[in-house]
């Protein structure tokens, strides 16, 4: 029941505090404050979500893995939780109530704190590892394999993280792709896009088979195989509609074909303004099974970044949309760590991506476009996948709204069109891509959300990463000199040390390791327990404001293999 | 940086005096020539190394009367480890002879002031050793027995009692402690320099920077010292250079093995309290927390001993090494968070510094002291497991003693250099080893505890055979011994659980061997014996060994003697078995760690004649003990041969065939009293006789069985072992063995004397066996060794041994009896009736158990044949 109420209080209210602006605040609050920002038209917004109807959609199969999802997130966070008042959650009659309650549970004095096992199974509940197999001994991929790990803050998370191998062409993708307003566009996205990518890569010859295949109801020829963590979904109900769009889309592709080789940046950016104009239109046609129907729709209005990489030899492509980011972590000669990134973060702080905004939109609106930092004053990310009342006219989307089911027209978010909103689109899903020759110092590649890089550099990160997956950790011995020192201070400090050390130890995935820096970073730059504690025992209502969902992967590179290629090549 | 600026400040400040005593012999170390003073071409002492050590042995020598004596310090006086020690005094030791030395040294540096003039330091502040485990709590309990018993005031305290001696500790989480409120603090390089002063106003010449390259010795007698500064002729010469005596003893063209490798150790050293430590503030030892803690100048100094230790010098002494000694405070981290668990209140108080001073260990956690085993006059002190402050006076004094007396006035051989041969020389094997030997120093130190490292360099050729069968292993000497066998499909404990003062777990394990020795036969493999072989052309190896040897040697070929190695004072050298292989030769069998001590023995004592070989046959031969009554029928069956009493006596030796191998020596001997045989096989044919032996006694119940069950045989036979029970300070009187012993033999042997003596007026001391009467094996501590012996309530000795007797389903105790006199603690003749006519008890950590004495073991009990030895030594006994 709860997990219900959640998420469909997400789906209504779900302007995500960040990304879409109603209430505006700072990133960081400091812990267990007493400014509780309860924003104030939340509650209205809850107040129309019907009880009733939290119950019916609930059973939404999709939904329902949610659900489970999030009740067992909700469970962790009870188990952790010494206070009863949080059974009160569950009822959804106290729905208002239990919020005040919270609120002035987190507004005493009370600490929770998390046992360093119960910090590990949070942390570790979402991670995942992947090995490139080796073929007699050897593994000839320049990839050595990826870790990825989520760490919700949202409920239910919008974060989304894929991972695949192109099974008829060769090389990797892998993915990440930030929600906003929403789970479901990010969601649909992480199903769809890699075979978009896949579809756009294949040859000529490969794509007449498989529609060969499909016309004569022979087996398909597989595209991708998906490196998934079992929490990572796909919905059985659209998959159907998602296969039709993809077909119509390499029909097109066989009618297209120009007899040239495919490259891999077209293809990517072909793929992402494709799936973007599916989602587009499958909204505006709609679906007679309503479920479905108002699932497209779903994926429509809510939104999400992505940043993909698509690793082939020694040619590493990124295709990026939003301001999730890309970096490569580089040792150099002298065995230290550096970062070079391989992404532009769409949004207000890009120079370049508010000009070209402006660019595109008349010069009587050049005030109105950004607000606040925020395209049109309301969204963060300059570029996204759904979305749409960012890009379609104002007739169609109250066309659509209207013709939609009683839900979608009952949710103010949707109804509500942005302010000073002339010269539709105002946002794009076309990715920029950047093109990167793998050289042998370059030792991983991390793809991560905006939850990571607000939290860390990503010098930090490069460094932290780099001495994680090389196991050396340049610690300078201390020496007291003439500095006045305490036994207490050496001690503290001894202490910090050793956990740096140790959580190295105790994490066996980069992913999580980085997280575990992320959430329990001090001033000194080391885990901090006590921290970590903290940040992972706030309750959900409030870990939204404390951080942002995080995800992340890390893809370790061969360099033996990338040094081969380089080799060839000489 | 600090505390060498301190120390110099200290140095000078003893300096002037120094100076003014012993002008005479040098002049002021300002001068701009360095040695001003040339050294002499002759002395008859050269000492090698300024330090508490040499310092010490120094004053002894000039107390007893030797003179002529040159002390050589590469550096300055105590500016090595001892500058750097943490000067605790403190007499809690666990060896009784380090006990000893540690309680003369307290005495001596408590008049050492007054007598020199130099100030010491010396501040009697008590010392208190926590603990917070039970299991602790009884090592501490022992300790206290043997100290009361010593004299040495005591106490087992409460936590609470604690708090009211030293305001500082957190005492929530402790269970008792210890308190010694004799123990004191010293400047140690200030009792060093003190010492010096002494020495040198007895007539030491002593030389500063002047290094020793190397010692020449000649026809096995130390000749000469070669340094830098030129030659001294000398007889004797004595290594105290600390953590470099290894390297020292290495140099010469006849090395020296000194097993000893240094390692990091780290002390704490902070600025005053707000409100200062009174310097009477007892010392503070955390065994628990590894650490120690004293008051330092108005603040603290702690420093301990770490789990994982940093050996260093490994390659030999190396200036990048000793430069980069520095502070290495994520080394020390979890001893400054056992110091704040210990003293919370410290938190706020400021650091001064991180010492880092080299510590030299021992294989074995034991100093290193005596003559060395080759070179005759080349004596070393060293190796002192950061106890050097302790050990110093006492061991100087005994040192003395030996190179004036011949012998020191205790025994030593737990730290005798003899103890090791060249096989624990290995550099590696040393810094294994001391890895170990270092966190042990605060380990709980249960019975029976094995050394994990440095294993399995001796082995006999049966090692893969048992150890698949389940054995579970100990060292001696290097060689790999059974310990027992566990049966097929039972656990025992992991090494750190199985750690106990009570019954331990292998007790059924033992027990159903010791009853498989009683009742069918086991095979114990006891290769790590020491053996000779000693022959001549002539009749020269008899009579040298009549004269070495206490029993009557002039047997008929074919026979075993037991006999006695003795001393001129009528001491055990050793006690070993010689077979009479033929009219001139004979074959020795000696405990395992006699290996070194008894070849220097016979080589020392033994003519110069070329006629007369000796050789040490120790590893050409595995030796295998039958025990138990089918061990007759096990080896008539594989040699065709009759092995009854009537063709084949007790303490009979005689080569013959074991199934196809040709040349075993088969004894009718088993060191346990038991009936049985050892079969002395040629390594070769080992496998093979092993193999035969045990098929043929599978339809006789043959098992394999260890040590332990071993011990349990021969504890309650009464039987003593050399080094356990027997010393050189004990006679053959005193232990029951007079029947071993011919003082009618028709010649002078060694110690005929001392023993003539004994004999007519009785002896001082008499080893007897106790068994326990109301000690419950299931719930009460077990003995050890070394628990005190009271006789109607009063002190009167120790135990040297205890075992479980499965027939007596007691335990027995042996151990010494002295009849001290009740207003003087005279020693007085202890007599029969003395033994017999009192009540005793034996004081297991503090608890005292009833125990019945005897003079004879129970032989109405074991209801066996008896074979000719047994009849021979309880005839003797019921005298």
């Amino acid at each position: 029941m709860l997990a219900a109420s959640c998420c469909d209080r997400r789906m209504c209210v779900c302007p995500g505090p960040r990304r879409i602006a109603i209430p505006v605040r700072s990133s960081r609050l400091p812990l267990l404050s007493d400014a509780m920002p309860a924003p104030a038209h939340l509650f209205p917004l809850i107040r129309n979500c019907e009880i009733s109807r939290i119950g019916s959609t609930a059973c939404y199969c999709h939904h329902r893995h949610l659900c489970c999802l999030s009740s067992h997130f909700a469970h962790s966070h009870f188990r952790y939780a010494p206070q009863k008042k949080f059974a009160a959650l569950y009822r959804p009659k106290e729905h208002f109530n239990h919020f005040i309650h919270t609120r002035d549970h987190a507004s005493a004095p009370q600490r929770f704190y998390l046992t360093p096992a119960q910090v590990n199974s949070i942390l570790k509940a979402n991670e995942y590892s992947f090995k490139v197999p080796e073929f007699d001994g050897k593994n000839v991929s320049s990839v050595l394999g990826f870790d990825s790990n989520q760490l919700p803050a949202n409920a239910p998370i919008e974060d989304r993280r894929s991972a695949a191998t192109c099974l008829q062409t060769r090389g990797m993708l892998l993915g990440v792709f930030d929600g906003h307003a929403g789970c479901a566009c990010a969601q649909a996205v992480s199903e769809r896009l890699f075979y978009y990518i896949a579809v756009s890569l294949l040859p000529h010859e490969t794509l007449l088979e498989i529609e060969n295949a499909v016309e004569s109801g022979r087996a398909l020829l597989p595209i991708l195989q998906w490196h998934k963590h079992p929490n990572d979904y796909f919905s059985k109900e659209a998959s159907k509609l998602y296969f039709n769009s993809l077909r119509t889309y390499w029909q097109e592709l066989i009618d297209l074909n120009s007899g040239e080789t495919t490259d891999v940046r077209e293809a990517l950016i072909n793929a992402f303004k494709r799936l973007d104009n599916d989602i587009s239109l499958e909204a505006q046609v709609g679906d007679p099974n309503s479920f479905l129907n108002y699932l497209v729709l779903r994926v429509a209005f809510s939104g999400a970044t992505a940043c993909v990489a698509h690793v082939d030899g020694v040619d590493l492509h990124i295709a990026n949309t939003g301001d999730s980011r890309a970096m490569l972590g580089v040792q150099e000669e002298d065995g230290s760590w550096s970062a070079v990134n391989l992404s532009y973060d769409h949004n207000a702080q890009n120079e370049r991506e508010v000009e070209r905004v402006k660019m595109e939109h008349p010069k009587s609106e050049e005030k109105s476009l950004v607000k606040q930092d925020r395209l049109l004053g309301l969204l963060m990310p300059f570029r996204a996948f759904g979305d749409v009342k960012f890009k379609w006219s104002i007739e169609l989307q109250k066309r659509v709204i209207e013709s939609g089911p009683d839900q979608l027209n009952d949710n103010e978010y949707t109804k509500f069109i942005p302010p000073n909103y002339y010269t539709p689109p105002y946002l794009t899903a076309e990715p920029e891509v950047i093109h990167h020759r793998l050289r042998p110092q370059d030792k991983f590649l991390v793809l991560a959300t905006d939850g990571l890089w607000e939290t860390m550099h990503r010098q930090d990160v490069a460094r932290i990463v780099g001495e994680y997956l090389t196991g050396v950790h340049h610690q300078q011995p201390i020496a007291v000199g003439g500095y006045k020192v305490t036994l207490g201070q050496m001690h503290g400090l001894l202490t910090e040390r050793r956990a740096r050390i140790s959580s190295v130890f105790e994490d066996q995935n980069a992913a999580t390791h980085l997280i575990r820096h992320a959430v329990g970073n001090n001033e000194f730059g080391t885990v901090d327990h006590e921290r970590l504690s903290k940040m992972l025992s706030l309750p959900e209502e409030l870990a939204r404001m404390y951080r942002d969902d995080i995800t992340i992967i890390v893809v370790q590179f061969n360099s033996h293999v990338i040094g081969a290629y380089q080799d060839e090549e000489l | 940086m600090f505390l060498r600026l301190l120390s110099d400040i200290q140095w000078r400040a003893a300096h002037p005096k120094w100076r003014r005593m012993t002008s005479s012999q040098r002049s002021t170390s300002t001068t701009a020539e360095p040695h001003p003073v040339s050294l002499p071409a002759q002395a008859q002492v050269v000492i090698c190394g300024g330090g508490i050590m040499g310092t010490s042995v120094a004053y002894h020598l000039s107390k007893m009367g030797w003179k002529d004596i040159v002390l050589l310090e590469q550096g300055r006086l105590a500016a090595g480890t001892t500058r750097f020690c943490a000067g605790i005094v403190s007499t809690a030791r666990p060896v009784s002879v380090e006990l000893k030395m540690a309680h003369y040294s307290n005495k001596l540096y408590q008049q050492l002031e007054q007598e020199t003039g130099v100030q010491t330091g010396y501040m009697k502040t008590g010392s208190i050793s926590l603990a917070q485990t039970q299991d602790r709590l009884i090592s501490l309990k022992r300790i206290a027995s043997s100290l009361n018993v010593m004299g040495i005031p005591c106490e087992i305290i409460s936590p609470k009692k604690v708090l009211q001696l030293h305001p500082l500790i957190n005492i929530h989480d402790l269970v008792g402690a210890m308190y010694v409120p004799e123990d004191a603090l010293v400047s140690s390089a200030n009792v060093s320099l003190a010492l010096a002063t002494a020495a040198s106003r007895n007539g030491v010449q002593i030389h500063e920077r002047t290094t020793v390259s190397h010692i020449t010795v000649q026809k096995g007698r130390v000749t000469g010292v070669e340094t830098d500064r030129g030659r001294i002729q000398c007889e004797y010469f004595v290594n105290c250079a600390g953590q470099w005596a290894y390297e020292l003893g290495h140099s010469g063209e006849e090395p020296v093995h000194i097993p000893l490798h240094a390692c990091e150790h780290f002390y704490l050293l902070t600025h005053p309290l707000k409100e200062p430590l009174s310097s009477s503030l007892p010392t503070v030892v955390d065994p628990d927390g590894r650490i120690y803690i004293r008051n330092w100048q108005g603040g603290i100094l702690s420093g301990g001993f770490e789990k994982n230790p940093k050996p260093l010098f490994t390659e030999g002494r190396n200036q990048l090494e000793i430069q980069n000694l520095q502070e290495d405070w994520d080394h020390f981290g979890p001893l400054l968070s056992a110091l704040l668990r210990r003293m919370p209140g410290l938190e706020a108080l400021q650091i001064m510094q991180l010492v880092n001073c080299p510590e030299s260990f021992t294989p074995d956690m034991r100093c290193i002291m005596g003559e060395s085993p080759t070179a005759r006059g080349y004596f070393v002190l060293a190796g002192m497991n950061s106890a050097g402050i302790s050990y110093g006076g006492g061991a100087g004094k005994y040192l003395a003693e030996w190179m004036v007396n011949g012998y020191p006035s205790a025994n030593v051989w737990p730290l005798d250099l003899k103890r090791f041969g060249t096989l624990q020389s290995s550099r590696t094997f040393l810094r294994h080893r001391v890895m170990e030997v270092m966190p042990l120093m605060y380990d709980l130190k249960v019975p029976r505890w094995d050394f994990q490292t440095g294993r399995q360099l001796r082995t006999s050729p049966l090692y893969d055979r048992l150890d698949a069968q389940g054995a579970r292993w100990m060292e001696k000497h290097g060689f790999e011994r059974v310990k027992y066998f566990v049966p097929p499909g039972k656990d025992l404990l992991d090494l750190d659980h199985s750690k106990t003062f009570y019954k331990p777990d292998w007790f059924d394990i033992v027990g159903s061997e010791v009853k498989c020795c009683k009742e069918a036969v086991c095979v114990i493999d006891m290769s790590s014996f020491t053996k000779f072989e000693i022959s001549s052309t002539g009749d020269q190896a008899l009579e040298s060994l009549q004269y070495l040897f206490s029993n009557d040697l002039d047997v008929p070929v074919g026979h075993v003697v037991h006999t006695g190695m003795l001393n001129e004072k009528g001491g055990y050298e050793n006690d070993c078995s010689i077979a009479r292989l033929s009219k001139r030769s004979f074959f020795m069998i000696s405990p395992t760690d006699q290996q070194v001590h008894c070849w220097s023995w016979l080589k020392n004592h033994l003519p110069d004649d070329s006629n007369l070989v000796m050789e040490d046959v120790t590893w050409k031969y595995t030796a295998l003990n039958l025990i138990g009554p089918r061990a007759v029928d096990v080896l008539s069956e594989l040699s065709y041969a009759p092995m009854t009493a009537e063709h084949f006596p007790s303490l009979f030796c005689k080569e013959m065939s074991v199934g196809y191998a040709n040349g075993i020596r088969v004894m009718s001997i088993t060191h346990t009293g038991e009936p049985g045989f050892v079969l002395y096989i040629p390594i070769e044919y080992a496998l093979h006789v092993y193999n035969e032996v045990m098929n043929m006694g599978q339809k006789y119940g043959i098992r394999n069985a260890g040590y332990y069950a071993l011990r349990s045989l021969r504890i309650e036979k009464f039987f003593a072992f050399w080094g356990q029970d027997l010393d050189a300070f004990t006679t053959p009187m005193e232990c029951g063995r007079e029947f071993q012993v011919k003082l009618e033999k028709g010649m002078q042997f060694l110690g005929q004397e001392a023993l003539l003596e004994q004999k007519q007026n009785g002896v001082y001391k008499r080893f007897t066996m106790f068994i326990l009467e109301d000690h419950d094996t299931d719930m009460d501590l077990w003995p050890w060794w070394g628990e005190p012996i009271f006789r109607n309530g009063r002190y009167v000795g120790k135990t040297t041994s205890s075992a479980y007797s499965y027939t007596l389903e007691r335990h027995v105790c042996l151990g010494f009896v002295h009849h001290f006199d009740e207003k003087t603690g005279e020693e007085l003749v202890v007599t029969t009736d003395f033994i017999n006519q009192g009540e005793y008890e034996i004081d297991i950590a503090g608890q005292r158990f009833q125990a019945k004495a005897k003079l004879y073991p129970f032989s109405s009990l074991f209801t066996q044949r008896r074979r000719k030895d047994e009849v021979e030594l309880s005839g003797y006994q019921r005298e």
